[in-house]
């Protein structure tokens, strides 16, 4: 059994066509997995018939000669995707029994290649923290653990997603990245995480947070398998209207393109009080590897890093603000009983939003209001044109950049911090792609001294993936990551 | 620029949620923590920067303007919390 789980996608895919697993089989492992890993509360629903179902499906196909790209292939899914017929609820509980009629493009776009959907996995309400505990559902759980025992958060807001692929409860997972969201899960957790380029993949029927950030990507255990997941999921729709009709090429040509001669850039900006030792010797290990491979590093300047992250939290929830007025009460969800309309507006949105969401509501709800929209709305954006125009100016010389994923590795369950900024700064080597649009990969590259798993992050020019999987890829061979969490599915948890 | 007590009640009634009085005074307090940290970004010189709203570098695409959905009040209904005769209720707003 724990055979089955070891094999990647890719050689998942080369067994099912051979014959020497079933799809079936394959769910079935996957489904005792989940079950076996069910205390890091990664998954929200395992829909075990729905994957069976599928997976029967999908050993016609293979039968027939007729297997898509990820026939056969057990996906987990991260709750703020529609899925018909299955319950998504963005983990809050203002959606709690919502079932879609309708199927999410990206994931009608996975069952299309032959992908079997698992579940649905945990986040942060509405897909706001850094954490994974702000879900109605309570806190996922990272399956690494230093030394101490003490549980360890997943990362957010993609934390069920990045942990379910890391513990060995799913063999890719779905995750969005509005401002790191899969980048700093997937560096947590031990795994590859990529946000495409904004408009790569359709947001159609994923639920809105900051609709000109959010982006849905992949998680994996290898590059090989997320460049795979990545062909499947991204597509020109016009029922997103800031979806590129731009064409995706052969992303597994790019697996094995190499660094040779490329410029990679340094940006001398990301550093940060308070960052692990070991993350700033991580990035160095990683500008070498990329030297040794035929890389040539560049030093550049990003100017206006350091107001990605406030620049972020006034544009963040202020599109939230406006896409969260939707939850009303009278269409779906969560209702609360009142004498009055407005009351009853009030009361099912005090009660249906967590802590978290409804700060970021109120953030949102003042930066916009009469009187505050130009000093801090219209400033957000302009600082935002800056910061896109570093980048702008950074890829005239260089072809890649190389940062790290995040200041420090996996931080404790519960952990208590003063104020809601703290959490925040998790973020701030995240964040600056989201607001310049811009393609970024998370891929696990060592261990700290605690033996927690650190990532590296390689940022591209927009609809650059390709560049992104060359780069990470070189990074996966030459650190050689092959650790494992104890708290994985056939390990020792 | 920091909000206080009746600021909070005011944005949390323009957001339509219900924030209890004895609420009010934290959320103020985490609210200023959050607009002095933003409020670095005084810092930056944005006299002549044009703001960002999108990064697509595309316009809005257009389409005809036909139907090509519809006839589907059972779906649009299913999840609704309260409904009758294909409509959905709310508490009365007219007198």
């Amino acid at each position: 059994m724990s055979d089955i789980l070891s094999m990647t996608a890719v050689e998942a895919r080369a067994a099912l066509d051979k014959k020497t697993i079933s799809a079936v089989e394959l769910a079935t492992a996957y489904i005792a997995a989940a079950e076996e890993t069910s205390s890091l509360n990664n998954y929200v629903a395992v829909t075990a018939d729905h994957a069976l179902s599928m997976a029967a499906q999908s050993d016609k196909r293979i039968a027939a000669g007729e297997a898509g790209i990820l026939e056969g292939i057990p996906v987990g899914v991260k709750d703020l995707f529609c899925t018909a017929g299955v319950a998504s609820t963005a983990c809050s509980r203002i959606l709690q029994g919502f079932i879609p009629p309708y199927e999410s493009t990206v994931t009608a776009n996975l069952w299309q290649a032959g992908g079997v959907m698992l579940g649905k996995l945990n986040c942060d309400e509405f897909a706001m923290g850094s954490g994974n505990e702000t879900s109605a559902y309570g806190p996922a759980i990272n399956p690494w653990q230093a030394g101490d025992g003490v549980d360890l958060v997943p990362g957010g807001s993609s934390g069920g997603s990045a942990s379910a692929v890391a513990a060995r409860a799913a063999l890719m997972a779905t995750g969005t990245d509005t401002g790191g969201s899969i980048r700093q899960p997937a560096a947590f957790c031990g795994v590859v995480g990529l946000k495409p380029t904004y408009g790569r993949c359709s947001r159609w029927g994923i639920v809105a947070f900051a609709s000109s950030l959010d982006q849905a990507g992949p998680f994996s255990r290898t590059v090989a398998d997320n460049a795979l997941m990545m062909q499947a999921m991204a597509s020109h729709d016009p029922k997103d209207s800031t979806s590129a009709d731009e064409p995706m090429p052969d992303l597994s040509a790019a697996l094995d393109a190499g660094v040779k001669g490329m410029r990679v850039g340094v940006p001398r900006e990301y550093v940060m009080d308070g960052m692990d030792p070991d993350v700033v010797a991580l990035w160095q290990t990683g500008q070498a590897w990329l030297r040794d491979a035929g890389a040539e590093l560049v030093d550049i300047s990003l100017p206006h890093t350091k107001y990605a992250l406030p620049a972020y939290y006034i544009i963040a929830p202020a599109e939230a603000s406006s896409n969260l007025a939707r939850y009303d009460g009278v269409r779906y969800g969560l209702r609360v009983e009142a004498d009055s309309l407005d009351d009853m507006y009030g009361e099912t949105r005090a009660a249906g939003f967590g802590e978290e969401v409804q700060r970021r509501i109120m953030i949102g709800t003042y930066v916009l209001s009469a009187g505050y929209y130009d000093a801090y709305y219209l400033k957000a954006q302009r600082v935002r044109r800056l910061i896109k125009d570093d980048f702008d100016t950074a890829f005239q010389s260089v072809d890649a950049i190389l940062t790290p994923a995040t200041p420090t590795a996996a931080f404790p369950v519960g952990r208590t911090v003063d104020d809601p900024v703290t959490n925040y700064l998790n973020d701030v080597f995240t964040v600056p792609a989201n607001l310049a649009g811009l393609p970024g990969i998370s891929v696990p590259a060592g261990l700290n001294a605690d033996g927690l798993p650190l990532g590296l992050q390689v940022l591209g020019r927009p609809f650059d993936e390709a560049t992104l999987y060359s780069v990470g890829r070189v990074i996966e061979d030459a650190a050689g990551f092959s650790a494992t969490p104890t708290r994985r599915a056939g390990g020792t948890s | 620029m920091s909000v206080d007590k009746t600021t909070v009640a005011k944005i949390a009634r323009l957001a339509r949620i219900n924030v209890p009085e004895e609420r009010q005074e934290q959320l103020a307090s985490e609210l200023n923590g959050i607009l002095d940290w933003i409020a670095e970004l005084d810092q930056v010189d944005t006299d002549n920067v044009e703001p960002l709203a999108s990064v697509t570098g595309h316009g809005l695409p257009q389409r005809d303007d036909a139907v090509t959905d519809g006839n589907r009040v059972d779906e649009v209904l299913a999840n609704v919390p309260e409904t009758a005769s294909g409509f959905f209720v709310v508490p009365k707003v007219v007198e």
